[in-house]
């Protein structure tokens, strides 16, 4: 299967690789909200963190992934998506527009899926340690696929 | 030498046309282009002189008589015509009877070839065991033994797996199914031409091989169909003009057959160089590549293993962005067959590896064109892609951390 050049892109060239710190350091920082989605046994992993200034706004947010080539770059394409936007900005990215943007084949729709609850996750994450609990509807977010 | 990219690591899949065998099978295109079974003229003669000279080379290759090789389009038709048309031979009961029709045993790591129509035959009154290698892959006479039954008819085992290359106890379940009055299949096909074989000392009744697995042209291969202690005798599949002793009906593929017989012939002269050859590179591979990477695990026997197979996990890694990231290297992850789906490989599977690490496996195999350059490559691309990988992953983190990620509980989807 052919990748399309954009995933190659994000995949020779991923952008915002890295973590804000130890998986025990992230789960005490109150700025930062963590999205661990997937699991290894289905071949995909994502971790999303989300780094949110005092204004709310998201300033920085970092990827690692265990996945396919589409799932690395769906998941680099959501850090440079996320930054510079609202929680609620970034709750409303679909994973549809993944899609559009990285020209993913039907079989590697569950890549954009896994990020979008990503992102999710990471800002549900980041709002439960603020006792900032939103009352959207949340039901999108599970990962029912 | 200078290196060719991308280099060719997936031999087990198929292999490049020896350019010896596209030579022999040209004039049969253009020049002797006649049908075997056209008895009356010249044409039909010549051409039957070459299928003949083949199913010689063939039967010379596994040690059988050149009356016991029935030309087929490959493994899968061989493999087809063997355990169906075995079964539906041997049958203890007609179909539509409501009782057990016969027992056959084979095992869960076998070519999809072979599970098909076993499932098949499960459909149409027969009952199948499959059993269950050990870790390493290995199908032992025991196992056949524990699994035998009065009413077993048949046991398919293949000789050596693709995925991962381990060799059975072939010689030892044939005698055992010979003791016992059981016809005995092997696939062949990626053994066949690789090692050395006699369908006589190695107690084979069955054995199914393919042209493009070694050297030869896709879409011919062979039936071994034992004549003498026992006679075997099969149903046939396809039906009409009764060629290959009514057992497999159709125009011969001449030019195909023509090529699939220099293809053994050359087989059996270079055989025992080139599987020491093989084996040299392989070891320099794997010691290349466990030497430069932290937990990986070859998988498969460690001595019982096919010289030109080779499949490692790289823990933290997943296969397909392995593949991607080497990209000058073409190899496989699972068999060709099931590549495209996005399951991991059901044979590592078999082997109890783990789902995580089922995931992280990848086959490279080397054939008769690969040279020590290309494994000095490989090496030092796979080794550099996967510390590239293992920046990303989030696994290899936690593992880091010492967070063991079996328990965490991860939302499976």
């Amino acid at each position: 299967m052919a990748y399309s050049d954009k995933v190659v892109d994000h995949y020779e060239n991923p952008r915002n690789v890295g973590s804000f710190g130890t998986q025990q350091e992230i789960k005490e920082r109150k700025d930062i909200g963590v999205g661990l989605v997937g699991a290894p046994e289905c071949g995909d992993v994502m971790q999303l963190q989300i780094k949110v200034d005092e204004s709310g706004k998201i300033e920085d947010a970092k990827f690692k992934c265990f996945g396919c080539g589409s799932a690395i770059a769906s998941s680099s394409l959501a850090t440079e998506w996320l930054k510079g936007k609202s929680l609620d900005e970034g709750e409303s990215i679909r994973n549809t527009e993944i899609v559009e943007e990285l020209s993913l084949p039907p079989v590697k729709i569950h890549c954009s899926v896994l990020a979008e609850d990503a992102i999710k996750a990471a800002i549900d994450d980041y709002r439960h340690k603020n006792g900032l609990e939103h009352d959207h509807d949340h039901d999108h977010a599970e990962a029912a696929h | 030498m200078t290196l060719t990219k991308p280099i060719y690591f997936d031999n087990a899949a198929t292999t490049k046309c020896d350019p010896r065998v596209v030579e022999a099978m040209l004039p049969y295109f253009t020049e002797i282009y006649g049908n075997p079974g056209s008895r009356n003229h010249s044409f039909g003669w010549v051409a039957e002189d070459g299928v003949e000279t083949a199913r010689r080379q063939v039967a010379d290759l596994l040690g059988a008589d050149r009356k016991e090789i029935i030309f087929t389009s490959g493994a899968t038709e061989s493999n087809n015509l063997a355990i169906k048309g075995a079964a539906s031979m041997y049958a203890k009961h007609p179909a539509g009877s409501g009782k057990c029709r016969g027992h056959i045993i084979t095992a869960m790591h076998e070519h999809k070839a072979t599970l098909d129509p076993c499932k098949r035959l499960q459909k149409e009154g027969f009952e199948v065991t499959y059993l269950e290698p050990g870790a390493d892959g290995l199908i032992t006479a025991k196992m056949v033994e524990d699994a035998m039954r009065d009413d077993t008819i048949l046991v398919t085992i293949m000789w050596a797996n693709n995925e991962i290359g381990t060799i059975n106890e072939i010689p030892q379940i044939g005698a055992l199914c010979h003791d016992r009055g059981v016809i005995f299949h092997t696939d062949g096909t990626q053994w066949v031409g690789k090692m050395p074989t006699d369908v006589n000392t190695d107690n084979v009744d069955l054995l199914s091989m393919s042209g493009h697995k070694l050297y030869g042209p896709k879409g011919v291969g062979a039936l071994y169909v034992r004549r003498r202690r026992p006679r075997v005798r099969l149903t046939a599949i396809q039906e009409g003009g009764g060629q290959e002793r009514g057992m497999r009906s159709g125009t011969l593929n001449v030019t195909g057959i023509v090529g699939l017989g220099k293809a053994c012939e050359i087989a059996s002269q270079e055989m025992d160089s080139e599987r020491e050859r093989l084996l040299s590179l392989r070891t320099k591979l794997e010691s290349g590549i466990t030497a430069g990477l932290s937990d990986v695990q070859v998988n498969g026997h460690a001595e019982k293993r096919l010289p030109h197979i080779s499949n490692i996990s790289y823990g933290f890694v997943e296969g397909e962005s392995l593949m991607m990231a080497c990209k000058d290297i073409a190899m496989s992850s699972g068999s060709a067959c099931t590549s495209a789906s996005l399951e991991p490989s059901y044979v590592l599977k078999a082997l109890g590896v783990g789902d995580d690490l089922a995931h992280s496996s990848l086959r490279m195999s080397l054939g008769r064109f690969n040279t020590e350059e290309e494994v000095d490559f490989a090496i030092e691309q796979v080794i550099k892609s996967v510390n590239k990988l293992r920046e990303l992953s989030p696994l290899y983190d936690m593992h880091k951390e010492g967070i063991d990620i079996t328990k965490i509980e991860w939302q499976a989807h």
